[in-house]
């Protein structure tokens, strides 16, 4: 074990005992240009062993390229969360979920397992009502304990409506597009790429923010 | 690469739920020192406890060193909370996470107060016990909202690390601002502290403050303005005693001026003081029969983990005196 020691291998195995079915991880690498690829493979390699349920699928962005497009990845390291059918679940991690990014990884694996977390009647109506191509991008830094809220009330969005899809992004491993987005506190939450906030708000917050990109 | 689990993961076994049909012996809102030592102290009295919490560790978990707490030379707040919450993991106390307060209410003028969250959902309970806590203060300053997000930030461990060799300017002048600084000084670039006066925080920090080349002191200097283009990119200050005015150049601001208490909720129910912290007395106890309150939110003076932590303890032992008072 290079990543975990003994007691977190032995209490992630007794979280991930609680999925319901299985779950692919498939992490996308690229042997150049990446810095931390070869490490984000070796972690998840050992974090997938600490779950008989959860399986590991190692793609290359290039050589498999038609998988890539087919969810949407884009960047390395990144991976997508597959469900017992092997279906894409349109939620992403780009960067390496370690750090505090570890408990949305776990809660999202958990969810996409089928032990989803129920929502209350208001917030599920109004998630239903979401039609138009929504995507929420998750700025995070792994040192960050308010982040992985954040993250998975994103990835929980994307879950509930097929119209949605949320990525969380390692601000430090993706440098240049945190610049970009002009990232300079975290959880930084942008949707559509037109509209943002700062900080792990509430649901409310997010679908407020989501809404206004549904008017016509 | 190290993994942080959080706290509340209590795996192997089936975590006890909170029943919103019992009437519970004692709600305690809030996962912070306060909160989770009423709950140890409460169950070990044999109390029906839970707790309630937005989330599980409180403002300790932005601490990247705590080296005041009796016992522990030196830890993470992560780890420290980590030694709480395991703590009161062994005594199986339910607790609902993730969860926002809507309100405390006296029920129909009985023994009984109500707990809403703002999710609806109701809970009951013979006493409750507030440790809610505080959030950051802000500067109040021109700018300071229009650059948040864009250098103005609340958070040194969790945004610290976007500024990497860059000048960033910390505000405040007790154990917080200093140890954000501290902290700063090993990724950016330069480090410029401000504080309007003069330094609250423990001499032991000030001295490893410096004995760092890359930092920079600012004593009896007011912050005016955040002042910037698309992003900040410094703030313009006054010299107390001169009067004279110059910009601070840096790409970011980390304010670490204190803290507000989290009572906003209770405004209509209890008495609040000028600061809007909850008015407790010696037992902890509110202006409300059956609800006391701990820590941070409360007026006690000096907010300190052992302090909060200390104030959990009391207000459980007073909250099971007065359970023995009334009729259940």
């Amino acid at each position: 074990m290079k990543f975990l020691n003994e007691e977190v291998a032995k209490q992630l195995e007794g979280i991930f005992n609680g999925m319901k079915d299985d779950v692919t991880v498939a992490l996308f690498t690229r042997e150049e240009d990446c810095e931390t690829c070869e490490d984000t493979k070796d972690f998840l390699t050992e974090l997938t062993s600490a779950a008989p349920r959860l399986s590991l699928e190692i793609l290359d962005l290039d050589k498999d390229s038609d998988k890539a497009e087919e969810f949407g990845v884009t960047m390395a390291p990144s991976l997508v969360l597959l469900d017992k059918d092997k279906t894409y679940q349109r939620i992403k991690f780009n960067g390496v979920p370690s750090g505090h990014e570890i408990n949305s990884f776990i809660s999202s694996v958990m969810e996409v397992s089928g032990n989803a977390q129920e929502l209350p009647k208001e917030i599920m109506e109004r998630i239903e009502k979401i039609q138009k191509p929504v995507n929420i991008k998750v700025f995070v830094t792994l040192a960050c304990p308010h982040c992985p809220g954040a993250v998975e009330k994103a990835h929980k969005l994307a879950l509930e409506n097929p119209n949605i899809q949320a990525d969380m992004i390692e601000a430090q491993t993706f440098y240049d597009m945190s610049e970009e987005y002009n990232v300079s506190s975290v959880p930084k939450i942008v949707i559509n790429d037109e509209f943002e906030f700062v900080g792990n708000q509430p649901l409310e917050v997010f679908l407020d923010e989501i809404e206004k990109t549904q008017v016509a | 690469m190290e993994v942080n689990l959080n706290l509340g993961s209590n795996p192997g076994k089936d975590k006890p739920k909170m029943n919103p049909e019992t009437t519970y012996d004692l709600i305690v809102l809030g996962g912070g020192p306060a909160g989770l030592n009423t709950a140890l102290y409460a169950k070990r009295k044999g109390l029906q406890v839970g707790v309630i919490a937005r989330d599980i560790g409180g403002q300790v978990m932005d601490t990247s060193s705590v080296e005041n707490y009796l016992g522990f030379t030196s830890l993470s707040g992560e780890e420290l909370m980590k030694k709480f919450v395991g703590h009161v993991n062994e005594l199986e106390v339910p607790v609902l996470e993730y969860e926002e307060l809507e309100s405390v209410n006296v029920k129909d003028n009985s023994n009984i107060r109500e707990v809403v969250l703002k999710n609806g959902q109701r809970f009951n309970t013979y006493s409750v016990v507030i440790a809610t806590g505080s959030k950051p203060r802000k500067l109040g300053v021109p700018g300071e909202k229009e650059y948040s997000g864009k250098g103005v930030c609340y958070c040194a461990i969790c945004d610290g690390p976007l500024f990497a060799g860059e000048e960033v300017i910390v505000a405040g002048g007790g154990n917080s601002a200093v140890e954000a600084a501290i902290d700063l000084a090993k990724i950016s670039k330069k480090v410029t502290i401000v504080h309007r006066s003069q330094f609250r925080a423990d001499q032991i920090l000030i001295d490893q403050l410096s004995r760092l080349d890359n930092v920079e002191v600012k004593l009896q200097t007011q912050i005016l303005e955040v002042e910037g283009d698309k992003f900040m990119t410094g703030v313009r200050v006054a010299d107390r005693e001169s009067g004279e005015e110059y910009i601070v150049e840096g790409a970011g601001l980390f304010v670490e001026i204190g803290y507000l208490p989290n009572s906003e909720m209770f405004s209509n129910l209890l008495s609040l003081n000028e600061r809007n912290e909850i008015v407790v007395d010696r037992y902890g106890k509110t202006s409300v029969d059956g609800i006391y309150a701990a820590g941070d939110v409360t007026d006690t003076p000096y907010k300190q983990i052992i302090m909060s932590a200390g104030d959990g303890a009391k207000c459980a032992l007073a909250v099971n005196d007065y359970l023995n008072t009334i009729n259940k």
